[in-house]
């Protein structure tokens, strides 16, 4: 078994060290009943590299990989280019096969990237301060939400409807069982949300999205003065990073958490997993932040380095009084993010969220011109909603999906029961769209449409 | 001080660099903003839709070409220990080998490039990989159901103990909220069980390592809802009344759920639904051998008993004909809890694990907790004469000493750790479990070999020999060899910097100030 050093010989002459006739002998404080009733009959035994290899290869063929087809989609997961180095550097064993840097003598190098990382996500998001990440941005949300309420002692969280659905969902969950009471308004992508009269003295946090789940872009500057008036925090959640290069930031319109999905920097979209959240706030609410912190500090001889700080927040210090109970995140996801935009920097990034948006107002000007499809956002970044008047969008999806085309994301695979949503389609294009990409969708469209 | 152990750092270069131990600034303090090391088409011209929410003014990041990318982050690598370089023997942590065959496979395109929002009939092999790890998770554990999106071990609690929340609820029991925790539980229980808004109550340990069955029988009345146990212990120990605890909490009314934080000793021998568990996540990221990355990411898929079944939260794969659905909202008479995550999980993390347990299969699993055992019964065997050990063995995949060795040489477990830094070692998990004095936590897995064992051993045993003999600063000097010494962390929570600044202007006339990446002369 190739991943087992110990021969035969090494377990006979180490149980002889040890004083025990036998392997299962070590066993001996496991019940007899319980080891008797263990059968793993069903089960197969090892195989080697190349059958394992053979068998995997097999089940990854039988999906479409995004990239061989033209690939529209979006609401939450954008398919970006990633340099090659990215998948390089993450890979070194250094960084793949460490621990969590509780050793800081050892660590450094995963404790200086972390506080890269926590100085970039602080920078694009305009905040003060960033976490070493959570798991992904929806667990990242109920988490701010959370600390929200730690924060204004407030129990009361009002979610947009504009939120991605799973965003609110997730936070649902994880607030559920507490005395926090999570109010979701209904997803009107057509209106404008009334949140006037729903902020009060009980508020605790508005939650919104920015650009919202349906594409929309919004200055916030106004509902983060409303909450502020009423001592609730604007917490804003950033589906796809790359529009930080080119739109006003959440800190910049005066949010108090921002919490962003980063996988769309440096990790290719693997069916929506591992992804990274990034979670930021100002420099006084630090001390209520879930999440690891590396901060910067000096060792014996003066030279400057890094350690996870502020630990009397987290779990292995207060245990039931934590912030959280979060312990592995997403180190490997947050370096990856790190090295994308380091390798990107304020040239390469700031062009990459232009190329976006400009592919985006090219693939909508085509839109425009389709008979029967209304572009429904006005002010946009990547991503836009259209409307198929008189038709169910998730059909128009797996009729161009036929043709080799993936269209879109249809309304209904968040709001199945709403009819009056059946007609919407997310349409998304990326820098990785071509022309011809462009064009196969306009023409299929235009054809299954008539 | 003595002449003997002069630190490393005196030994100054020009550069402060130390052959292949290389200073190296932050990204920030290098580069141009004008460079990039991405080249980009150049963007069309059309006038934007933006409604007027353009950024503006720069952002700060910094600008560098990716040769001096690479370098950077290389350099920061080998700043790093890890399972790769070297023994890392850090309990509860299971720090196994990583295979790459794992991460081969993960990167297939058709893994990898994979949308969370494709038509389901263009995905149906990333959910046979989902159905096919489950299946293995069941099989291996006995249990009813599972939940796979939990992203990591504490989010698998968090999981278990909303479904249990759930049943309760279901059940009308609204009036049993506190959960039993035992003293030696990792800090993510009590964490997990205040989340679910439950109270904590702590069970005490015996003075063999083990729960006081009769302090929890105590314990238990119509207020429990709950059990969080690790299994074998953190003590490194098989809780031997198992199946008493288990049969005492469902008789009064409670759920049982299982940390499986240490499965890794008992994977492919014992099934955890044998053993009267009712939730238990899995930590695919320890026992599966999917890399740990610094720090995640992780998966904690939680395997559920009948009893708390229907409440798994949402997505479910499901059989569809000849193919898979997943289903994403509630249909029937399902009763999910909500939804842990977004998308539909650690997809990434599935593949590496699902590579790694048919690589094993089920003899290669039995085989891997035997040999987990074997080590580190052999290190309590060597080690236990000279250090001492907590409790008697057999322990289980993790042997646990305490500090009572060191007693009188002024040596304390944090200077012995660090005095196996400088030997070439990761030291063992310190001061966890709470329950012992100056714990030392030492987790070899099944990928060591004796040779590998040896070496620590030996190294041990001379390392308790002079601490003994009162070379007291081999210890609290340690380490000596490491990119950087001792840090402050007294002054880094006191002022927390958690981001680099652009340095302030230099006033006119003033002399320029020391460079910061060369280190400071002893």
């Amino acid at each position: 078994m190739r991943y087992l050093p110990l021969t035969d010989s090494d377990r006979r002459a180490m149980l002889a060290g040890i004083g025990a006739a036998s392997v299962d002998d070590l066993f001996g404080d496991v019940p007899a009943q319980a080891l008797d009733a263990a059968r793993f009959d069903d089960l197969p035994n090892h195989e080697t590299e190349m059958a394992v290899e053979r068998r995997l290869s097999a089940l990854a063929a039988r999906n479409v990989a995004a990239g061989s087809v033209p690939c529209f989609l979006g609401a939450g997961a954008y398919r970006h280019h990633v340099p090659a180095a990215v998948d390089h550097l993450i890979q070194r064993g250094e960084f793949l096969t460490a621990y969590t840097p509780y050793q800081p003598e050892v660590s450094q190098g995963t404790l200086q990237y972390l506080y890269e990382f926590q100085t970039q996500v602080a920078l694009i998001t305009g905040m003060e301060v960033a976490n070493a990440s959570m798991y992904d941005a929806a667990t990242g949300v109920a988490e701010a939400a959370a600390m929200a309420c730690r924060i204004t002692r407030r129990k009361h969280v009002l979610l947009s409807g504009g939120l991605h659905p799973h965003y609110g969902a997730v936070t649902e969950t994880f607030l559920r069982y507490t005395d926090i009471t999570v109010e979701r308004l209904a997803p009107d992508p057509m209106g404008i949300e009334d949140r006037v009269g729903r902020v009060t003295g009980n508020t605790a946090c508005v939650i919104v999205q920015n650009p919202d789940v349906f594409g929309r872009l919004a200055d916030l500057t106004a509902l983060a003065q409303e909450c502020h008036a009423a001592g609730a925090l604007l917490v804003v959640a950033v589906a796809e990073p790359v529009s930080l290069g080119l739109i006003t930031p959440p800190g910049a319109m005066g949010a108090d958490i921002v919490v962003a999905e980063g996988h769309a920097i440096g990790s290719p979209l693997t069916f929506g997993g591992p992804g990274v959240g990034l979670f930021a706030t100002r420099q006084k609410f630090v001390r209520h932040m879930p999440g690891r912190l590396s901060g910067e500090t000096v060792d014996e001889d003066g030279r400057r380095g890094w350690v996870l700080t502020l630990s009397t927040r987290e779990q292995h210090i207060r245990r039931e009084k934590a912030t959280s109970n979060i312990c592995t995140n997403s180190g490997l996801i947050a370096l990856a993010w790190t090295i994308h935009m380091s390798l990107l920097g304020e040239a390469g990034f700031t062009r990459l969220a232009r190329l976006n948006h400009q592919k985006a107002v090219a693939l909508v000007e085509r839109l425009e011109r389709v008979p029967g499809l209304t572009v429904v956002t006005p002010a946009f970044f990547n991503e836009v909603l259209v409307r198929l008047p008189g038709h169910d969008a998730a059909g128009v999806v797996d009729r161009l999906a036929e043709r080799g085309i993936l269209a879109g994301v249809p309304l209904s695979r968040f709001w199945p029961t709403w009819p009056e949503l059946a007609d919407g389609l997310l349409i998304c294009a990326t820098e990785t769209n071509t022309d011809d990409d462009v064009a196969a969708l306009v023409a299929a469209l235009t054809e299954v449409l008539r | 001080m003595t002449g003997a152990h002069t630190p490393a750092s005196a030994a100054a270069t020009i550069t402060g660099n130390r052959g292949l131990r290389i200073e190296e600034p932050l990204i920030f303090e290098q580069g141009d903003p004008a460079k990039s090391g991405v080249d980009l088409p150049r963007p069309d011209d059309r006038p934007d839709r933006l409604g007027g929410l353009a950024r503006q003014g720069p952002i700060g990041l910094p600008g560098l070409s990716e040769p001096e990318v690479v370098r950077h982050y290389t350099r920061l690598s080998q700043k790093n220990y890890a399972i790769d370089s070297g023994f890392y023997p850090l309990g509860s942590c299971t720090m196994k080998h990583n295979p790459r065959l794992n991460e081969r496979m993960a990167r297939l395109p058709g893994f990898a490039d994979l949308h969370p929002f494709q038509p389901v009939s263009t995905v149906q092999g990333a959910l046979a990989v989902m159905e096919a790890l489950s299946a293995w998770l069941l099989g291996l554990t006995g249990m009813e159901a599972v939940a796979l999106s939990p992203a990591a071990g504490a989010h698998g609690e968090l999981c278990g103990m909303q479904a249990i929340r759930a049943a309760l609820d279901a059940r009308g029991d609204e009036h049993r909220r506190v959960v039993l925790v035992p003293d030696s539980a990792h800090g993510t229980n009590p964490a997990t069980a205040a989340q679910c808004g439950f109270k904590v109550r702590g069970i005490p340990g015996d003075d063999r390592g083990r729960v006081d069955l009769a302090a929890f029988k105590a314990a238990l009345d119509d207020s429990v809802a709950a059990v969080m146990i690790t299994n074998p212990n953190t003590c490194g120990l098989f809780e031997t009344d198992i199946l008493a605890l288990s049969r005492a909490a469902h008789e009064a009314g409670a759920f049982v759920y299982m940390d499986g934080a240490n499965y890794n000793a008992i994977v492919g021998r014992v099934r955890i639904a044998d053993l009267g568990a009712d939730a238990m996540h899995i930590n695919v990221h320890k026992t599966f051998s999917t890399p740990h990355g610094g720090g995640g990411p992780g998966a904690g898929p939680t395997v559920l008993s009948a009893a708390l079944a229907p409440f798994a939260p949402l997505p479910h794969v499901v059989r569809d004909g000849e193919g898979w659905r997943l289903i994403e909202h509630v249909e029937g008479d399902m009763r999910p809890f909500g939804r842990m995550k977004g998308f539909h999980g650690q997809f990434g993390v599935f593949v590496r694990g699902l590579a790694y347990i048919m690589s094993m299969g089920k003899d290669g699993l039995r085989a891997a907790s035997g040999d987990a055992v074997l080590n580190a019964n052999y290190l309590l065997a060597r080690l236990g004469a000279s250090l001492t050990p907590s409790f008697e063995g057999p322990c289980m995949h993790e042997a646990l000493f305490d500090d009572r060795f060191l007693k009188g040489t002024g040596v304390s477990t944090l200077d012995f750790a660090k005095a196996l830094i400088d030997e070439g070692f990761h030291p063992m998990t310190m001061y966890f479990p709470l329950v012992v004095h100056g714990a030392m936590l030492m987790e070899p897995t099944e990928t060591e070999s004796k040779a590998s064992l040896d070496v620590f051993c030996d190294t041990v045993l001379a390392l308790a020999e002079k601490a003994r003999a009162g070379e007291t600063a081999l210890f609290t000097e340690a380490p000596r060899h490491t990119p950087r010494r001792r840090l402050d962390e007294t002054r880094a929570a006191r002022h927390p910097v958690l981001r680099w600044e652009p340095p302030a202007p230099a006033p006119v006339h003033a002399p320029a100030p020391a460079p910061r990446r060369v280190a400071a002369q002893s």
